[in-house]
């Protein structure tokens, strides 16, 4: 059992939570996931790894509550405690002094964003971050990121953040680009996959290499299932093992956003249940 | 008393209704079946069963102990030799081990010893006393990485030596294939587990969500944690596609992740056990061996209205146990021979509407003797399913593999090890699917039965 040692309400339907887990922590790096879940008849729900600390022993994950088993995490609270709790899972980023480095987050996706830039930093690197939301009250991590990197820009959709530029955050990154003084050599771009495919088929216009973070459907989440197959360049890898970060410019996006789909119709069948009183 | 040349037959569900259901399919002996089949035993005084069996279980000493009415006493004897007899009674290949090497077969049947294995072990789980002996402490500390057969098997062993032993387990609970692969309606779970629940009470301790090499290393458990020797069973990993068009049509699933679904996480229970599974009417499962016949039965139980085997080969060359291609024929599962798919084909939104296939016949013989399979020509044709599940294999998972420097992998990534388990670190000993590649149970746990040994010389002699 993994205790719950910290619960915070980012924005409506973003939860952030502290998860007890020394031998993890010890060993996680940037870049990798964890696996939880809640109970017996739970899924085990895949989530980037937001922040750890190593001395405290703890994890930090961020979740959208969007669909039963996200919402049934969101209901747990400080002193309650997870039935599974597993990783560190993936490969870590790769980190090293590139010089000028674009760090992109967009919704939940600023989450692991967050260790990414850190680490970039803490390598010697010129970070330049980008965080963006539909709107400011759905805007997270804000400080830390604003602490992780060397400038913080932020675009909201609507232009609710009255210091932030309105637009997407593919605005903002051409904006960057555009200047050659900024002269960035990497770009990490991690958030919902359709933002993600738009920051990819950007950026590679100005050839600057661009990282994503892949978040599929997984069971195992250690190479034995092959659920979270994605296509790069010509050849299918596995997000668990392989990934979940990939060269953005050679991912199939359609086939990865049709992949999210895949049990779509169940999601629905759980939600009329509960809408007919089943428990949550 | 004259030989008795006929076996006395497992009772099982009708298989119109249990192909409905994922209760088990064989219902086991009663007390007197078991008793007039124990009888047929001739207590061979060389038995040729015994060296047959990859863990050695004294068989004629159980089943005469099943023959005089003391059960119990047979499951002790099981129980020497084999941490796991109501699995091994229930998915072994009895035909091709102990059974295969029966004296009777050259009359008639062998001795159903599987089914006899079953029953003893059946009643020792239903009575709850496990008596396993157990050597004085040695101070010894043995890690095991991998809590399938292999590991299970060679953890109970060392512990019977007197070494304190650990179990590293990647998922949240031990038992590995048994657990994720095997179908609850060949394999209980509750069973599975109650035999994990004997080794535990050995003393071996079960550390689950504990993947190795991203929490330890071997390097770290040898030299930081103070263990005396690793086993590495960290078994078959990455599933096999064929590498054909449109395999990343949804619909399309390893049997890895078809089986995971259904049999760890319960799927079939779903929505209340929350891990859901699509099936669609018809179901194609890629493959001939146990895993594909697990997976076109499963299909069956989850709602499809046809369930195909797709093989290329002929129905001689079927890898699977014959009972079990037996089982999925009457279950309704249709056999396309001699038939292998060139594309998966898909709609607009990505789903699978059919899979074209190529018709094959046998040739001359290959280097393996075996009748090679040749294209017909202009058979291409198109087969009708909506899913498709790939039962064609797997490689070994390199997530430990990758983070121990100087261990010693063949040209398929396996790791090498001797007959004994030893490998190329000293300390270091390796067994089961990592080793061999996807094979079976009762192989794994052979293996992990000899590391057992070799490890406990080394340990002594340290």
């Amino acid at each position: 059992m993994y205790k719950i040692v910290e619960k915070r309400e980012l924005a409506p339907t973003v939860k952030l939570m502290k998860i007890l887990s020394p031998e993890i922590a010890k060993k996680v790096q940037a870049g990798q996931f964890i696996i939880i879940r809640t109970d017996s008849k739970g899924e085990r729900i895949p989530l980037t790894v937001a922040d750890f600390d190593r001395e405290e022993g703890t994890i930090t994950i961020i979740f959208q509550e969007v669909g039963y088993s996200t919402k049934q995490l969101g209901n747990y609270n400080v002193g309650d405690e997870v039935l599974d709790f597993v990783g560190p899972l993936g490969q870590a980023t790769e980190i090293e002094d590139y010089g000028t480095v674009l760090c992109v987050g967009g919704g939940v996706g600023v989450a692991p964003v967050l260790p990414i830039a850190k680490a970039l930093k803490e390598a010697g690197n010129n970070v330049i971050s980008i965080i963006g939301a539909r709107c400011q009250d759905l805007l997270i991590l804000e400080d830390e990121m604003r602490e992780a990197s060397t400038e913080l820009h932020i675009t909201t959709d609507d232009g609710s953040c009255n210091y932030g530029m309105k637009g997407f955050v593919t605005d903002k990154i051409k904006e960057i680009l555009d200047d050659p003084s900024n002269d960035v050599k990497h770009i990490w771009a991690i958030g919902p996959v359709i933002m993600m495919k738009f920051c990819a088929s950007l950026t590679k216009k100005y050839e600057v290499p661009t990282t994503v973070s892949m978040n599929p459907i997984m069971v195992d989440g250690t190479g034995m299932c092959g659920a979270c197959r994605v296509a790069v360049g010509d050849k299918t890898k596995f997000a668990c093992v392989d990934g979940p970060e990939f060269d953005g410019h050679q991912i199939d996006w359609d086939l990865a956003m049709r992949r999210m789909n895949i049990f779509v119709e169940k999601e629905r069948l759980i939600t009329e249940r509960n809408a007919k009183g089943g428990n949550l | 008393m004259a030989l008795n040349l006929n076996r006395v037959p497992m009772p099982t569900q009708d298989a119109d209704v249990r192909n409905k259901n994922f209760k088990e399919v064989a219902t086991g002996y009663t007390a007197a079946m078991a008793k007039e089949e124990a009888d047929r035993c001739l207590q061979c005084k060389k038995p040729l069963c015994v060296p047959a069996c990859p863990v050695n279980i004294n068989i004629p000493k159980f089943i005469a102990e099943i023959a005089e009415g003391n059960v119990a006493a047979a499951g002790e004897t099981l129980k020497d030799t084999n941490a796991l007899p109501a699995v091994c009674g229930r998915v072994c290949p009895q035909e091709s081990q102990c059974e295969g090497a029966c004296v009777l077969n050259k009359k008639g049947a062998p001795v159903a010893i599987g089914r006899l294995e079953r029953y003893a072990a059946d009643l020792q789980i239903e009575r709850g006393d496990f008596k396993m002996g157990k050597k004085p402490s040695t101070g010894k500390k043995v890690a095991i990485l991998g809590g399938g057969p292999a590991g299970l098997t060679c953890a109970s062993e060392l512990a019977k030596e007197g070494h304190a032993v650990t179990i590293y387990e990647a998922l949240h609970c031990a038992g590995g294939v048994l657990m994720y692969g095997i179908p609850e309606f060949r394999l209980p779970k509750d069973i599975v587990q109650t035999e994990i629940s004997a080794i535990e009470e050995l003393g071996v301790e079960i550390k689950v969500n504990n993947i190795a090499g991203k929490i330890n290393t071997v390097d770290e458990l040898m030299k930081e944690e103070g263990f005396d020797a690793v086993f590495i069973g960290t078994g078959a990993g990455l599933p096999y596609f064929l590498n054909i068009p449109g395999e990343n049509y949804n619909g399309v699933y390893s049997a890895n992740e078809f089986l995971t679904r259904t049999n760890l996480m319960k799927a079939y229970d779903f929505p209340n056990n929350v891990t859901p599974i699509m099936v669609g009417d018809a179901v194609a499962v890629v493959g001939a061996g146990n895993v594909a016949m697990d997976a076109a039965r499963t299909a069956l139980r989850l709602g499809a209205k046809k369930s195909y085997i797709v093989y290329r080969r002929a129905i001689e060359q079927v890898p699977a146990r014959k009972e079990e291609l037996e089982h999925a024929i009457e279950e309704g599962v249709e056999l396309k021979l001699l038939t292998s798919p060139t594309e998966i084909l898909g709609n607009e939104e990505g789903w699978v509407t059919g899979m074209t296939c190529l018709s094959y016949e046998l040739g001359e013989p290959d280097d393996s003797g075996r009748r090679r399979p040749v294209v017909i020509e202009g058979s291409e044709h198109l087969v009708e399913v909506d899913t498709v599940v790939m039962a064609i294999g797997q490689g070994p998972n390199p997530v430990l593999l990758e983070t121990i420097d100087g261990l010693e992998l063949n040209k398929w990534g396996n790791v090498v090890a001797d007959e004994s388990g030893k490998t190329s670190i000293e300390g270091v000993y390796a067994g089961g699917d990592i080793v061999t590649g996807a094979a079976t149970v009762i192989l794994a746990m052979g293996a992990g039965k000899d590391a057992a040994k070799a490890m406990n010389e080394y340990l002594s002699n340290k």
